[in-house]
């Protein structure tokens, strides 16, 4: 084997075979079981070159930008040690970037239309927006409260299933509350609203954190930001659903 | 030129995305930590990287791969391929649809594979944990998490079945996991989660949902093409605890097998 001295050509290729199994179960499902030919082959092969390209940019700027911010603010607020300020930041940072996040404004649409069809608000174009407006609030205020539960814990040294635990309690009996047609949606906002640039940054945060702080781990404390946005904008969407 | 075009709008959106991102840092920084950043010119460098590459990774996305992958699942729910017979009045059973189910499985392990947010979240489990959990393989447990979810929740699409039933039936195994589990693992586990649905995956997935709920007699697309990504945030992590506990048997054993060699 040949030995790729250069890093940015080495990761090219790996950002390749990362992509690699989306491109053969296209191709196999198009010719094999569809039985059809591949259209605009130019188009996917510019296609690809760019998403190779694009990920390994990513990935170089990943180890660049979004993990050193997120650990050293997080080392810098430990020695701080105002507690408030960093609840502060982990809100912020929690809400900030939900509020804006394309997936989640997608969802909120749909789920305006769906209420609208359902008759729990007008057909009008306004009672629409503002439920939409409401919901992506809620989804936005949801993980800002997750993020600076998270950080908390991390913290005081909470034990993570402790909290996580009764959180799938929580969304277990607000689902027998919640109105039927919300909670395909409920459910399906906790996978949307963490989004790419987001996750490195918030996971850094929280790894910086736990290694910070004497006694933590980063590897049992550091974890687990993530997992809280997932989950509070379930049980906060449906309780959206069942007020309105 | 519409090439051009494409790149410069992704490139606006995906600047806007970034910018309460980095408001809130710099604010922080600024007036909270009242102290310059370190390695200043490095930081900027790598955010260009960042914003660049995400809008590369759409617009080629946009390109190559969603109107193929979003054109197949439309193509293989629709009736017709289903039940290539004229003769409606043979019911389809949910047994007919297995290219779906394969389809989805397949198409959830590739998309998971390729998911920007979980190859961050690797590469800082590899370096946290000196090794011991290696990237690669976190990917490939997370990946085939998705791949059953998916698949699941395809057949849950078919069959009607509430969506709730699936999705607490999975915390409590979850639950049942966490306590067997060896510690270090469970937040890794309850974030990968979280990052398996962004970017790449959740576009076809909605796809194939919709496209499966508006095919299916009965079935409204509008409630029932939700809850796909439910499943695929379910899964990995019962897939990840999996991971962590069939690591930890494999050592016992080791450690089993060579203590009995020294015994011996």
């Amino acid at each position: 084997m040949f030995q790729v001295k250069n890093k940015f050509i080495r990761q090219l290729f790996g950002s390749f075979m990362d992509l690699l199994p989306i491109l053969v179960v296209i191709f196999v499902f198009q010719l094999v079981i569809l039985r059809q030919p591949i259209p605009n082959i130019a188009d996917i092969a510019v296609g690809t070159a760019f998403v190779v390209i694009g990920l390994t940019l990513f990935i170089q700027g990943l180890e660049k930008s979004l993990f050193p911010i997120g650990e050293t603010m997080a080392y810098a607020f430990a020695k701080k040690g105002s507690l408030l300020w960093l609840l502060l930041f982990a809100f912020s940072l929690g809400f900030g970037t939900t509020a804006a996040e394309p997936a989640l404004i997608a969802v909120a649409d749909e789920a305006a239309r769906i209420a609208a069809e359902g008759g729990m608000i007008e057909k009008t174009d306004s009672a629409k927006n503002d439920y939409a407006f409401g919901l992506r609030f809620t989804v936005a205020f949801s993980v800002g409260f997750a993020i600076l539960l998270g950080v908390l814990r991390i913290i005081r040294g909470w034990p993570l299933h402790y909290l996580i635990i009764p959180g799938y309690i929580g969304v277990v009996v607000m689902t027998f509350f919640a109105p039927e047609a919300i909670i395909g949606i409920a459910y399906d906002s906790g996978g949307v609203t963490t989004s790419t640039i987001t996750v490195p940054l918030v996971t850094a945060l929280g790894v910086g954190l736990a290694s910070a702080i004497r006694d933590r781990n980063p590897m049992t404390d550091g974890f687990g930001l993530i997992a809280f946005a997932s989950l509070t904008p379930m049980i906060f969407v449906m309780a959206y659903g069942m007020i309105l | 030129m519409m090439l051009l075009n494409e790149v410069l709008s992704t490139l606006l959106s995906t600047l806007r995305d970034v910018a309460p991102i980095i408001f809130v840092i710099v604010f922080f920084q600024l007036v909270v930590i009242r102290r310059p950043f370190s390695h200043f010119k490095n930081l900027v460098i790598g955010m260009v990287y960042v914003v660049l590459g995400m809008t590369f990774f759409l617009v080629g996305l946009d390109k190559a791969l969603f109107p193929l992958g979003t054109a197949m699942a439309e193509q293989l729910t629709r009736h017709d391929f289903i039940n290539p017979t004229t003769d409606q009045s043979i019911s389809i059973a949910w047994q007919d649809y297995y290219w779906v189910y394969i389809f989805g499985a397949c198409i959830g392990f590739a998309t998971t594979l390729a998911e920007p947010a979980l190859i961050a979240v690797a590469i800082k489990a590899q370096q946290i944990s000196g090794g011991t959990i290696k990237a690669w393989y976190l990917r490939l447990a997370v990946s085939l998490g998705v791949s059953v979810g998916i698949a699941l929740g395809t057949y849950r699409i078919v069959t009607g079945i509430d969506l709730y039933v699936f999705i607490i039936a999975g915390y409590i195994v979850v639950i049942i996991q966490t306590i067997f589990s060896p510690k270090l693992i469970i937040g890794l586990a309850y974030d990968s989660g979280g990052v398996t649905t962004s970017t790449v995956t959740v576009p076809l997935v909605t796809a194939l949902g919709i496209g499966l709920a508006s095919s299916i007699p009965g079935r409204n697309p509008l409630m029932d093409g939700f809850g796909l990504i439910a499943f695929a945030s379910l899964f990995p992590i019962m897939a990840v605890l999996a991971y962590a506990q069939f690591a930890e048997w494999i050592n016992h054993r080791a450690q089993l097998k060579q203590q009995n060699q020294e015994g011996e």
